[in-house]
């Protein structure tokens, strides 16, 4: 790649090893090619100082071939040159069939289909490399900032020997950060496609707020249950619990879904809650890697029943469901969680005296039968009395049952919506996110 | 494939007209994923992550561009964009690194093995997971049993402008079986997995049938068990326990970077600082904790780090007092504390930073039954199911997959949903006893950094015994 006009660069590429590729498959032979790509600056920031810069161009092809009803996966990098990629492509060609040859047939196989075709592209105007540093930290002045900044080009692309073909783009930044005091930290984050210095100038001055309320006395606050409310980003957390299994079709045929109690009708969460997968957010591309396209929108929980769970196509030829282009995971990719009714100005006063609780951390399902999970307090969280906040507390350990705490426990929502994009960079760039209100529980417990 | 040792030092010496400093890591990693499910392929795909690290220190910045373009022209494109990069940044510094935190190392290293992985056929490897999976399948109610099968085989070549020259190849297994046994909205887990640097010799049929029945086994049993009580007792956990015991709070808390602050966003600080290091009492005087990238056959094991600092064993912890942090040459110029090497990155598209890689407990003098003998009312817990902890490394609360009640120094009935919960240096200064007998796990999958990166690590650990732990059951 020459220059920084990704997308244009890799998806004629794309093409053109696609189109060698296919044409090169025998008769019997169907196949799926995944594209993924990334070209990104990503900046790591301590002390408001640059601890790492490290620039990442990555294109990965993956070929998913099925012969004799078997089925083989192999994927590798792509150079960027055509008469290189292709020949490696043919490499892994001749690598599956040999796979191909001497394993058992998989009676779960989906065939490939024509899922149609689509293209997205979501152009973005983001700040030069040689700006961006001084942009931050010039801002952030006398501020113990650490974080990441990450921007670039992010491409999904799937072709098939039936002919099916999508193509995603989006240009986006994200700069996920933490201002420090000493030991007590707020949390903030700024993200979108067109950098504006004047709003990453507000949103750090709105961080600045929160660090200065942690300034207070510290709350001495012990183990149990307490009225509590979670700010979008910390129920977000909590509901990010939920693409662990617990909306699975797999895995609840399979006995590994916390929610296998709310499936088969032994439990029910409260009607004020409603779930859905919304492609509408824009945060991600509605196909998955069979090139199956999901609806724009579709409810998972709706007044506190369960509505769909999400099923891949394998599930679903498996356990004989009804597939809705889940990807192979089935977990959310574009979860966004109904308003309620509780204005923003009122969430003090409502919840009186309680928790307040900006973020929650290093969440895990502790009992799953009983859809119980454990977690921590991070960031600001405030000890509130009388409807107003005394001052932080220090990190507690929560231990709650998602069947109570969204159950007859969950008092209110608040008006007021969230997007929490994806910020997960494992391997490369993650697309998706979340959009949530802010919850009133009553009852939550706290451990230790 | 990077095409000659040529075509890197001519990068190198061109990069470094405009660099202090140059250096080139080729990665070149092959992972191949196995799965059986219920008799059944689930999955069989295979992924070839290849790439260079280009890194450069420009005015005391060490900056990094990474590209799957491994030719002439890939790797000078790569080192301009290291340096244009690195040159706009390097005026906002968090430290300026001397050329020391690179040394000029020169070595190779080869994993142990007893037969070549690459003579392990896709058919060997296949049958030995349908024997698996068709050996869990002891009653109808283990409804899922899954034997999965991962090889890694990487290739590791490390240059730079100061004359460093390592090529490292790894051949690593990770074999897991799992069953899940079923009854109304029950449902219980067992599991098994055999994960470190071997060749094809840990594709044994006979083993693996053998393991895969003792868990089917397991989980039935757990499935009719009554819940785990929730008390102040002993507590026993066994070597694969330990390990996320281990990793979770003796480890991660001694990152010196994460001491040094640089994940403060992300994973989170540490409750252990600077001045410690010689005076804490983390734990019991039987705690001793080394850092050991030299043990053979366990996962994390190599003989140089991502910055050619040569490894070599420490001891983190001795007789229950904190010595050594786990922090790289980049690390321990920042802090003036001492480290180890331990600067390692997750593949050619990420930066090194400091990982634990195999951190241990040592062997003390206890056979297990003389632990379960030594105790009145406690209990035996083993493999983790469940996992989380503070951002300071603080109160955690682990979950393991099955307990056993122990009454006046013998074990009784089976419990599940078993956990405990604890502060890290409270907990670590209960240990009363430590097993004779080492066991060595390992997982491919700790998370940490910005951005995230995910890296192998192994952890060699006795039995050991706590006394007085807060442990408690499952709601069900």
């Amino acid at each position: 790649m020459n220059s920084r006009n990704f997308s244009a660069q890799v998806r004629p590429l794309f093409d053109q090893v696609a189109d060698h590729l296919l044409g090169q498959l025998h008769a019997g032979e169907e196949a799926t090619l995944n594209l993924t790509a990334e070209d990104s600056l990503y900046v790591r920031f301590n002390g408001n100082r640059v601890r790492q810069n490290t620039d990442v161009t990555q294109i990965q092809l993956a070929l998913r071939l099925q012969s004799q009803g078997r089925t083989v996966e192999q994927a590798r990098n792509l150079s960027g040159v055509v008469g290189t990629d292709c020949a490696a492509m043919i490499a892994l060609l001749a690598n599956c069939r040999a796979e191909i040859a001497v394993l058992p047939a998989d009676p779960n196989q989906v065939p490939i289909a024509n899922n149609g075709t689509s293209a997205e592209e979501f152009k973005g105007v983001l700040p030069a490399m040689q700006d961006i540093v001084s942009a931050v930290v010039t801002t952030a002045e006398g501020c113990d900032l650490v974080g990441l900044y990450c921007a670039g080009t992010m491409l999904r692309g799937n072709r098939n020997s039936k002919g099916q073909s999508h193509w995603f783009a989006t240009d986006s930044f994200f700069l996920d950060y933490s201002l420090y005091d000493g030991t007590k930290a707020a949390k903030g984050s700024y993200a979108g496609s067109h950098w504006d210095a004047s709003a990453w100038a507000a949103n750090l001055a709105q961080t600045k707020l929160m660090l200065q309320l942690l300034g207070r006395p510290v709350q001495d606050v012990k183990a149990g249950k307490y009225r509590t409310y979670l700010a979008p980003r910390a129920f977000s957390d909590l509901l990010g619990m939920l693409g662990w299994n617990a909306l699975s079709a797999a895995a609840w045929k399979q006995g590994r879904s916390p929610f296998k109690k709310l499936a088969e009708g032994e439990a029910r969460l409260s009607p004020l809650l409603c779930i859905s997968e919304n492609f509408g957010l824009g945060l991600t591309p509605r196909f998955n890697s069979l090139g199956e396209v999901f609806a724009t929108t579709l409810p998972l929980i709706e007044q506190g029943e369960l509505k769909n769970l999400l099923v891949s196509s394998r599930s679903a030829k498996e356990y004989g469901l009804k597939a809705n282009a889940a990807a192979e995971a089935e977990a959310p990719r574009a979860m966004d969680v109904a308003p309620g009714v509780l204005a923003a100005e009122h969430v003090l006063k409502e919840l009186g005296t309680g928790l307040y609780l900006s973020n929650l951390h290093y969440l895990n399902w502790s009992d799953q039968v009983s859809a119980r999970v454990t977690g921590m307090t991070r960031y600001a969280c405030f000890w509130v009395e009388g409807g107003e906040i005394r001052g932080p507390i220090n990190n507690l350990r929560w231990d709650e049952s998602l069947f109570d705490a969204l159950g007859p426990d969950l008092i209110a929502l608040t008006s007021q919506l969230e997007i929490d994009p994806a910020v997960e960079t494992y391997g490369q760039r993650a697309l998706g996110g979340s959009r949530t209100p802010g919850a009133l529980i009553a009852d939550f417990t706290f451990t230790l | 494939m990077l095409n000659s040792t040529d075509a890197a030092q001519d990068a190198l010496k061109q990069a470094r007209q405009s660099a202090d400093w140059a250096g080139l890591r080729y990665s070149r990693e092959t992972t191949r994923r196995r799965e059986v499910r219920n008799d059944r392929p689930e999955k069989n795909e295979s992924t070839l992550d290849e790439g260079v690290t280009c890194e450069v220190l420009v005015d005391g910045h060490f900056g990094y561009a990474a590209s799957a373009d491994v030719s002439a022209a890939g790797l000078k494109r790569a080192f301009e964009r290291a340096i244009t990069t690195s040159r706009a940044t390097s005026g906002h510094k968090v430290h300026a690194f001397s050329l020391s935190a690179r040394p000029q190392a020169q070595g190779q290293y080869q994993s142990p093995y007893q037969k070549k992985l690459d003579d392990t056929t896709l058919t060997e490897i296949t049958d030995c997971l349908l024997a698996a999976s068709r050996a869990m399948q002891v009653s109808e109610l283990v409804v899922n049993r899954r034997a999965c099968a991962t090889t890694i085989q990487t290739r590791i070549d490390y240059f730079s402008s100061n004359g460093a020259d390592t090529r490292q190849s790894f051949d690593m297994v990770d074999i897991e079986l799992a069953a899940t046994a079923v009854q109304g909205v029950q449902s219980q887990s067992r599991s098994w997995s055999h994960t470190g640097q071997f060749g094809g010799e840990a594709f044994d049929r006979h083993t693996l049938a053998e393991q895969a029945r003792r868990i089917a086994g397991e989980a039935l049993e757990l499935l009719a068990a009554p819940n785990c009580p929730s008390l102040r007792m002993d507590l026993i956990l066994l070597p694969d326990q330990m390990m996320l015991q281990i990793h979770e709070s003796i480890g991660h808390p001694l990152e010196l970077d994460r001491i040094l602050g640089d994940e403060r966003n992300y994973a989170g600080w540490s409750f252990v600082k600077p001045a410690d290091f010689g005076s804490l009492q983390y734990g019991s005087a039987l705690m001793n904790i080394t850092f050991d990238p030299t043990k053979a056959g366990s996962l994390a094991s190599y003989a140089f780090d991502d910055g050619g600092n040569p490894a070599r064993r420490e001891f983190l912890i001795e007789k229950g007092v904190l010595k050594r942090g786990l922090g790289s040459l980049e690390s321990q110029q920042r802090s003036g504390l001492a480290g180890v090497a331990n600067f390692r990155s997750a593949s050619w598209n990420r930066a090194p930073i400091d990982r634990m890689a195999n951190v241990n407990l040592e062997a003390g003098t206890s056979t297990l039954q003389e632990l379960i003998g030594g105790v009145q009312n406690g209990i035996l817990m083993g493999t983790n199911r469940s996992w989380s902890i503070d951002d300071y490394r603080n109160k955690f609360q682990f979950g393991c997959e099955r307990g056993q009640l122990i009454k006046d120094g013998q074990l009784g009935p089976v419990v599940r949903n078993p956990n405990y919960r604890g502060v890290t240096v409270d907990f670590w200064n209960k240990l009363a006893g430590v097993g004779c007998e080492v066991s060595t796990y390992g997982t491919r999958f700790c998370g940490k950094g910005e951005p995230n990166q995910v890296i192998r690590v192994g952890h060699s650990s006795p039995a050991c015994l706590f006394r007085g732990v807060e442990v408690f059951g499952g709601q069900s």
